[in-house]
């Protein structure tokens, strides 16, 4: 790993790979403990309708980047990593567009089709 | 004739920060990851190909659930367990993502005690780390033994719409096979750290690569994703 050696120590403030205090990451345990039980909850208590989908893709978010950001130690990496990582999953926005598209227009024909047999019966 | 300007190559050069330094990284002759050992680029690129994978098959769900006529059947009462003679709703699911998420905790934590070269707590918080994550595979092993004896199947089930068997047996199915193929690997890592192969520089039986305690990490950041995954299904699957 002779590459390695011309890290430079200023960046980051570590010297040897990725090294933190125990304690943040035992905040975020806690904190994805408590988002995880706040999911939950808008299961068990039965939110319905936006107030539902809005706390679910809120707290799914959170946790996402929680784990990416400290867990995966993303946030003390260089932007030139995080971009190449980060960016390319923005395409698949354009994946679930073209998917909810596809699916609107598929129930659609298949409402065609369905009142068309009724109306022949 | 004036002398030339006295160059040294005991400092490495300064990197610059911000949207230069992405620039200056990525234009640079030799490699783009400045900072970062290519092990952990490639587990990096990897799992940025598998987040792909994983979304392909979230997307198409979204898409043959909003495309059906038939009713979606409610996971809610699906994947609800009796407890004293109560439904409880998701009981399962909620127990298996916080086993998850412990999981994740001690594996951050296995890797910080990696880099400070104690053998004997990273061995340790690598076996919770595997034990936690047989018991999920375990108890999604339940999960699919239940569902399997209330007739779900991949081409249809008695409670509604018949994408909805198709679906989670290939999402949790490749979930749970990413659980199982990281249980092994924690063992195997886990293993190496207590023979100190990481501290001796060892060549791994496979690779032949010299261990060092960056192995740890990139381990870790395979088991973080699976943790990562889990996020997604639970909150898209079975929340939804």
């Amino acid at each position: 790993m002779e590459h390695a050696q011309g890290r430079q120590p200023a960046i980051g403030a570590h010297v040897e790979g990725q090294q933190h205090p125990i304690g943040i990451y035992l905040k975020i345990w806690g904190l994805l403990f408590v988002l995880s039980a706040a999911s939950y909850a808008v299961d068990y208590y039965q939110f319905q309708g936006y107030l539902r989908w809005f706390l679910i893709i809120v707290f799914m978010l959170l946790k996402a980047g929680l784990i990416v950001a400290v867990f995966m130690h993303m946030m003390w990496e260089r932007l030139a990593l995080m971009y190449a990582i980060l960016v390319p999953t923005l395409l698949l926005m354009v994946l679930l567009g073209i998917g909810a598209l596809e699916a609107d227009y598929t129930f659609f024909t298949r409402g065609v089709f369905f009142v068309k047999g009724l109306l022949v019966q | 004739m004036t002398p030339a300007t006295p160059t040294t190559i005991a400092q490495p050069l300064p990197l610059a920060d911000g949207v230069q330094g992405i620039v200056a990284d990525w234009s640079s002759d030799q490699r783009a990851f400045k900072n970062v050992p290519w092990g952990k680029a490639m587990m990096w690129i990897f799992l940025l190909s598998d987040t792909f994978i994983f979304s392909a098959f979230l997307i198409s769900y979204m898409t043959v659930r909003m495309s059906t006529v038939e009713p979606w059947p409610n996971p809610s009462e699906v994947f609800a367990l009796t407890l004293f003679g109560k439904q409880v709703p998701l009981l399962l699911i909620a127990i298996m993502t916080f086993i998850l998420i412990s999981s994740s905790g001690t594996m951050a934590m296995a890797v910080r005690f990696g880099y400070q070269k104690n053998k004997q707590m990273t061995f340790i918080l690598l076996l919770i780390t595997a034990a936690l994550g047989a018991t999920f595979v375990g108890m999604q092993a339940f999960e699919w033994i239940t569902l399997i004896k209330d007739g779900v199947r991949p081409w249809g089930n008695p409670m509604g719409a018949a994408q909805f068997g198709s679906a989670f047996f290939m999402i949790t199915g490749f979930h749970g096979t990413h659980v199982t193929i990281g249980v092994i690997f924690l063992i195997v890592v886990a293993i190496k750290v207590l023979r100190g192969d990481l501290d001796h520089q060892r060549p791994g039986f496979l690779t032949g690569r010299k261990g060092n305690y960056e192995m740890v990490e990139t381990m870790g950041l395979y088991w973080h994703f699976v943790d990562l995954v889990w996020v997604f299904i639970f909150a898209l699957f079975y929340l939804w």
